[in-house]
C-alpha cells in the first residue's frame, strides 16, 4: 500500500522534473519578451538593450530598466504597483530623461472584468501618455485631480494613479540619488491626494 | 459501447455541465469571455484524457484503499505538467485563468470520471471516454462564455460589434448564474425533443 503510493509519487515527480527542465527556458524567454515589450512600449526609441538595475524604497525593492539612444539616458521604464480592487495592479511606467511620463502599460491586475480590468484600454490609458507631472495633477478627479477615472472603478483608477505616482516617486530618487517616498497604496483618497500634492510641491522646488 | 459512442456520449447524454452538472466552480467563475471558456475547457480536457489514461493503466495496480489519494497524485502531476507547458506558450491565457488552472486538479470532472470509468475499462475506452467530456464541457464552457461574452461586453470572441458595454452584469457573478440556468433549460428542452 505504502509501496504502491510510493512509487507512484516517485514516478510523477520524475515526470515534473523532466517537464519542468524541458519548459524552463520557453518560461524565462515568455516572461522576458513580455517585459521588454512592455519597455519599448513605455519609452521613446532606444537602441542598445534596456540596462537593468533597481533600487530600494521604503524597504521595498523597486526594479527598473534604463533605456540609452547614442549613449545618453533616453528614459527609463519604471516598475511600480499599487492595491486596486482585486489585488495589486502593476504598472510599467516610462518616464523619459527630462521627467514626463511617455506612456504606461499594465504588467499584471486581477481586477473586475468588464469594470477595473478595463484599465488597460487606451480610453483610460492613454491618458498617462506624454504627460507632464508639473502641468497634470495625477489623482483622480473625484479626488481633485486630473485624471478621469474609469466608471464605475474609482478603486482601480485610484490604483493606477498611485502606481504613477510612486513610479514617479522612484523615477525622482534616481535622478536625484535620494531615498524616495513611496506610499505602498492608493485605497485610500486622503492619502492619495496628499501624495499627488507632496508630488506637486517636489516638483515645484 | 463504441469508440464513437463513447466520444458523444460526453456532449449531449452526459454532458458534464448541462446535465451532470459538475464542474461548476471553473464553469461560472472562467467563463467571462468565450475565449477564456474555452482555455480552461481545453485544459480541463488536456488533464482529463492523460488522467484517464494514466488512471486505467495503473488501476489494477493500486490497493483499494488508497485509490483516490493515488489517483490525486496522478492528476495533479498532469495539472503541473499542463501549469508549466501554458506558462511557456500561452502566457496570456495563463494569466487570465491563473488560479483555476491548480485548481483542475480538485475539479470534479475528472476525479469523477477516473472513479466512474476509467478505474475500470480499457486505456483506449478510457481516452475515448475523456476526450468525450472533455469535449462537452468545452463546448458548454464556449457557448456559456460566448453568451456572457455577447450580452455583458457585446462582443464575439473578442471582437466588439457594438460600441460601448453591454449588461455588465453578465460579465460578472450573478450574470454567470443567470446565464448557466438559461442555457440549462434550453438544453434539456433541446435534449427532451428529440
Amino acid at each position: 500500500m505504502v509501496l504502491c503510493l510510493g512509487i507512484i509519487c516517485l514516478v510523477s515527480s520524475a515526470v515534473l522534473a523532466g517537464v519542468y527542465a524541458l519548459t524552463k527556458e520557453p518560461i524565462a524567454a515568455a516572461a522576458a519578451a513580455k517585459t521588454n515589450n512592455a519597455i519599448t512600449q513605455v519609452v521613446p526609441a532606444y537602441d542598445g538593450e534596456p540596462e537593468a538595475a533597481s533600487i530600494e524604497a521604503g524597504g521595498q525593492q523597486y526594479d527598473y530598466y534604463i533605456v540609452k539612444k547614442d549613449g545618453e539616458v533616453a528614459g527609463y521604464a519604471i516598475t511600480a504597483s499599487a492595491t486596486g480592487f482585486g489585488g495589486p495592479v502593476t504598472v510599467m511606467v516610462g518616464v523619459t530623461a527630462d521627467g514626463t511620463v511617455y506612456n504606461t502599460s499594465v504588467l499584471s491586475q486581477s481586477e473586475t472584468p468588464g469594470l477595473g480590468a478595463k484599465c488597460t484600454e487606451p480610453e483610460f490609458a492613454d491618458q498617462f501618455k506624454n504627460l507632464d507631472p508639473a502641468s497634470v495633477k495625477l489623482a483622480v478627479t473625484k479626488d481633485g485631480g486630473d485624471i478621469d477615472a474609469i466608471t464605475a472603478s474609482t478603486i482601480t483608477s485610484r490604483a493606477y494613479v498611485g502606481a504613477v505616482n510612486n513610479a514617479l516617486a522612484v523615477y525622482r530618487a534616481i535622478v536625484e540619488g535620494s531615498t524616495p517616498d513611496v506610499s505602498t497604496g492608493a485605497t485610500v483618497p486622503a492619502a492619495d491626494g496628499q501624495d499627488a500634492e507632496e508630488c506637486q510641491t517636489q516638483q515645484s522646488k | 459501447m463504441g469508440k464513437f459512442r463513447l466520444i458523444t456520449k460526453g456532449l449531449v447524454k452526459e454532458n458534464p455541465t448541462f446535465v451532470l452538472l459538475l464542474g461548476m466552480c471553473p464553469t461560472l467563475a472562467t467563463t467571462t469571455s468565450a475565449i477564456n471558456g474555452m482555455g480552461m475547457g481545453l485544459a480541463t480536457m488536456f488533464v482529463l484524457v492523460l488522467s484517464n489514461m494514466a488512471i486505467s493503466a495503473t488501476a489494477p495496480y493500486i490497493p483499494d484503499k488508497v485509490r483516490i489519494p493515488a489517483y490525486i497524485v496522478i492528476i495533479a502531476a498532469f495539472v503541473t505538467v499542463l501549469q508549466f507547458i501554458m506558462q511557456a506558450y500561452t502566457p496570456a491565457m495563463y494569466e487570465t485563468l491563473g488560479l483555476f488552472i491548480p485548481l483542475i486538479v480538485v475539479n470534479c470532472i475528472v476525479l469523477g470520471r477516473a472513479e466512474a470509468f476509467a478505474n475500470k475499462n480499457s486505456v483506449i475506452d478510457s481516452a475515448c471516454d475523456g476526450l468525450g467530456i472533455g469535449l462537452g464541457f468545452t463546448m458548454s464552457l464556449t457557448i456559456l462564455g460566448l453568451v456572457r461574452e455577447i450580452l455583458g461586453s457585446g462582443s464575439v470572441f473578442g471582437f466588439k460589434f457594438i460600441e460601448g458595454d453591454g449588461i455588465l452584469a453578465f460579465v460578472l457573478a450573478p450574470g454567470a448564474f443567470l446565464a448557466l440556468a438559461y442555457l440549462i433549460v434550453i438544453f434539456r428542452k433541446i435534449t427532451r425533443m428529440n
